[in-house]
């Protein structure tokens, strides 16, 4: 399998506080890869470090492309696509202009009018919402536009932070299916943070596990999920 | 009723040249979300530009659009190099900074222009047809560029993507360079948007009250009440809220309070709108469900 994204020794920082202290990991290309943890373990660290949004220390490699030290708008151009936790969505803007800025480094308007009508055939919702201010959006609702803010960019690899974070069980279900399907039609390839495990198991190909800023365990999603000790601490049960 | 109607004839067309400065603060604002108080300064030291290039023979328009074309490369140059560095720090820096601009290109224009008052040549003839009963020719002339002006940012902003990424870096910077906009660059184009607007508003201003290094003064003052009345995110409120202000200040100086308190009735729409409605009368209230 060829390695998408190739993670050595990654340390990052905020202000004086070192949050990650040496992650090692990599992604293969078509798959959905989840990040567990704890509180504070370094799960939405690492994808901003992933970004160049937090001071990092390290290598991290996008298909034999070394991205510490890049900017943010750099990485952005290169194809990855951060859906931030918080939703990061321009809130006194239009869903239609939302949408729009997700490929604005795409230029081909055609092209981005093409996607848009595809954004709208998984999101039907968002049609309706098209004019309207995203701020006024339901959270589930914020949160498919800023998944769909994120494909317009066509990534080849999509950043995940707790999508499933203030929204409601059954719309949860709703985006998580969605996901699943574009990882399988598009064959984008995903890096997934989640609190919750059981979700995210059911969705990835791959886990790894975050202590402390550390990698503490990493295996196929099936495997992970019969481990005693991540039963025990994550999955409940 | 002939004197009540000339008053505020007079006043729609003081109204112009507030409109004009208010939406290059309106413009500034959009961008980067800060008030700039050097615009009318940065503005007079553009006019400076293009009066002495009249000096030195060139035709009008010649260097009217020289002069805007400049005045954008400086409004970029002043972002890049003095605001760039700044750019992480607190509103209160870059106000002081503002302040410092404001002294520097005042000075400026008066060291290398110095300070003798000088008139400016309007583009538009006494005697053409532009002129009526209430209105100089001048007058209707400038109201026609400030319309010019206003549809052409009306159209920037919301028909291109360079304009709608502009918004978007003003609005939201962090989830701007998520989908890969170069917000520090935004910023330096609204610069030198901003100063090329005050670049016409200043020549346009020149020809009715003279110029000197503080031909801006008082009426960047004006501005600003026009742009908190209108709506500080709205350019057709700004050049609305212009109207309003010069028509307000013309009535009131001649009828209630007299020419000589009438910048304060600037400083009282400023206040009275701050306290009674902060987002202006066209405003935009952004709303966000928490």
């Amino acid at each position: 399998m060829p390695r998408l994204l190739e993670v050595a020794q990654l340390c990052a920082w905020y202000g004086a506080t070192q949050v990650l202290h040496g992650v090692d990991f990599a992604l293969e290309a078509g798959h959905i890869t989840a990040i567990l943890g704890a509180n504070g373990a370094g799960k939405t660290t690492t994808l901003r470090a992933l970004c160049q949004g937090v001071k990092t220390r390290g290598s991290i490699l996008l298909n034999g492309q070394q991205l510490v030290g890049k900017a943010t708008e750099s990485v952005v151009r290169l194809g990855v696509a951060h859906v931030p936790d918080g939703r990061g969505t321009f809130t006194g803007l239009s869903v239609e202009e939302n949408l729009r800025l997700g490929g604005y480094v795409r230029g081909n308007p055609a092209e981005l009018e093409l996607d848009m009508q595809r954004m709208f055939t998984r999101f039907p919702i968002l049609q309706q919402r098209r004019a309207q201010q995203a701020g006024t959006l339901s959270g589930g609702e914020q949160q498919m536009l800023a998944i769909s803010r994120a494909l317009m960019l066509r990534p080849t690899l999509l950043l995940l932070d707790e999508p499933s974070f203030g929204v409601a069980p059954l719309v949860v279900a709703e985006i998580f299916r969605i996901l699943r399907q574009i990882n399988r039609e598009d064959g984008v390839s995903m890096l997934l943070v989640e609190q919750n495990a059981n979700l995210a198991l059911d969705l990835a190909d791959h886990a790894y596990l975050l202590e402390t800023g550390r990698v503490a365990l990493s295996g196929t999603a099936a495997a992970i999920k019969k481990d005693e000790k991540v039963r025990e601490a994550y999955l409940g049960y | 009723m002939e004197a009540f109607f000339s008053q505020v004839f007079s006043g729609l067309a003081s109204g112009i040249i507030y409109g004009s400065v208010a939406l290059a603060l309106v413009m500034i604002y959009q961008a980067t979300h800060h008030i700039n108080f050097a615009q009318g300064e940065m503005a007079t030291f553009s006019t400076f530009i293009a009066w002495w290039l009249m000096q030195r023979g060139w035709p009008y328009w010649g260097a009217f659009f020289f002069t805007v074309a400049l005045s954008f490369a400086g409004g970029l140059l002043v972002q890049r190099i003095v605001l760039k560095p700044i750019e992480k720090a607190p509103v209160m820096t870059n106000v002081i900074v503002f302040i410092g601009l404001l002294l520097i290109f005042n000075a400026l224009s008066g060291w290398i222009f110095d300070h003798t008052i000088k008139s400016f040549d309007s583009p538009f003839p006494k005697d053409s047809v532009l002129a009526t009963r209430f209105f100089s020719a001048h007058q209707i002339g400038s109201a026609g560029v400030l319309l010019l002006v206003l549809l052409a940012l009306f159209g920037f902003f919301r028909f291109t993507s360079l304009g709608l990424a502009m918004r978007a870096a003003a609005q939201n910077p962090d989830s701007a360079r998520l989908v890969g906009i170069r917000v520090s660059w935004m910023l330096g184009l609204g610069w030198g948007l901003a100063a090329a607007i005050g670049a016409v508003a200043g020549m346009m201003v020149a020809p009715i009250v003279f110029l000197d290094p503080n031909m801006m003064a008082g009426i960047l003052l004006y501005g600003f009440a026009a742009a908190l009345l209108g709506g500080i995110d709205n350019p057709l409120g700004a050049v609305l809220g212009g109207f309003i202000v010069g028509v307000l200040e013309n009535l009131l100086g001649a009828y209630v309070i007299g020419t000589e308190l009438k910048l304060s009735v600037a400083l009282v729409l400023i206040v009275a709108t701050l306290t009674l409605r902060p987002n202006g009368l066209w405003g935009k209230k952004v709303v966000t469900r928490v």
